[in-house]
């Protein structure tokens, strides 16, 4: 079998790339995240969202506070096993294009934490595209973040028509 | 800190069965579990406790009996606290509950009932309160496993 004959024309192949780049520079730019916030991280997240820090310079600063509305998910402190099926809720609530921020350590693996209680990471139940150690992290940590989701999404394919293009 | 009232009370509520004491600024009482009504009705009424702080318990594996039950008690008036400690076996670790007298105690007794498993003679709802329906076990408990964990959502592979 020619395995040239399943690709796309290029002038095709071209057009899909040069639609991708520019949905991923608008998307990157336009992320309204969904803070899920269960903890003292709160307290780093407030400082990092506030005028000092600003993560209004990536186009994430306007905090949705409806999971509908939102397609940055940032889980911010400890989910406990009672909180589960509440993140698993908010998660599916929110339509695609969505990405997820484990933010602290909690999120990312439960932290110190290893018992009854708590979750062992928010990976365990969703999918997880960034995570961010730390406890808090650094405000510097959390725009690093931030950033590599953007160079993330900047990267990646955005079907709008189908799954090809 | 006021010691003569410290120790007047602890003169009063020593006798009857019960061993009281003075520890870190406050009055330990160690009583039988069935004076524990009566004990807590006469902190109320003539010595002013009326607020009612906590109640938890102690896990002494290896002991008979093998619980301890604490109380803990605070005047507003006096601005002393007492702290009251009985034994409770593991095959029947019961108290009389103490929603009669504090309406706090609905709480504090969910709470106690989650984590060591005691039950309050006398307090009609014991649903948990910090753990979830279908939890198995008590996690405070010294034989409860340390990692052990009970999920509510299925983990992903």
């Amino acid at each position: 079998m020619n395995a040239n004959l399943k690709r796309p024309a290029p002038a095709l192949e071209y057009l899909t790339t040069k639609k991708d780049e520019l949905i991923g520079w608008a998307r990157k730019f336009s992320l309204f995240p969904y803070p899920f916030v269960t903890a003292c991280c709160a307290m780093e997240f407030m400082s990092v969202s506030s005028t000092l820090y600003d993560t209004d310079r990536f186009g994430a600063a306007l905090p949705r506070f409806t999971p509908r509305q939102s397609d940055l998910l940032m889980v911010v402190g400890t989910v406990t096993h009672k909180q589960a099926p509440i993140l698993k809720k908010v998660y599916e609530q929110m339509c695609e294009p969505k990405w997820v921020i484990a933010f602290g350590v909690c999120a990312t693996s439960g932290g110190f934490y290893q018992n009854y209680a708590a979750l062992p990471g928010i990976d365990k139940i969703i999918p997880v595209d960034i995570y961010v150690p730390g406890c808090p992290p650094r405000p510097e940590m959390v725009i690093d973040g931030i950033m590599r989701l953007q160079e993330k999404i900047a990267g990646s394919k955005h079907p709008i028509v189908g799954d090809k293009f | 800190m006021n010691t003569a009232l410290l120790e007047s009370l602890r003169d009063a509520l020593a006798g009857d069965g019960r061993e009281a004491s003075i520890a870190q600024g406050l009055v330990v009482v160690e009583l039988a579990a069935d004076a524990l009504l009566a004990t807590v009705g006469k902190l109320k009424a003539e010595h002013a406790f009326d607020l009612f702080l906590d109640v938890t318990a102690v896990d002494w594996p290896q002991r008979e009996p093998r619980f301890d039950v604490v109380w803990h008690f605070y005047s507003t008036r006096d601005f002393v606290r007492v702290r009251l400690k009985t034994r409770v076996p593991a095959d029947d670790p019961t108290v009389d509950s103490l929603i009669g007298l504090y309406g706090s105690a609905h709480f504090m007794e969910r709470e106690c009932h989650d984590m060591y498993g005691i039950k309050f003679r006398g307090n009609p709802d014991l649903r948990p309160i910090l753990l979830y329906e279908g939890f198995e076990g008590h996690p405070l408990r010294k034989d409860y496993p340390k990692r052990l964990e009970q999920p509510l959502v299925p983990y992903r592979k």
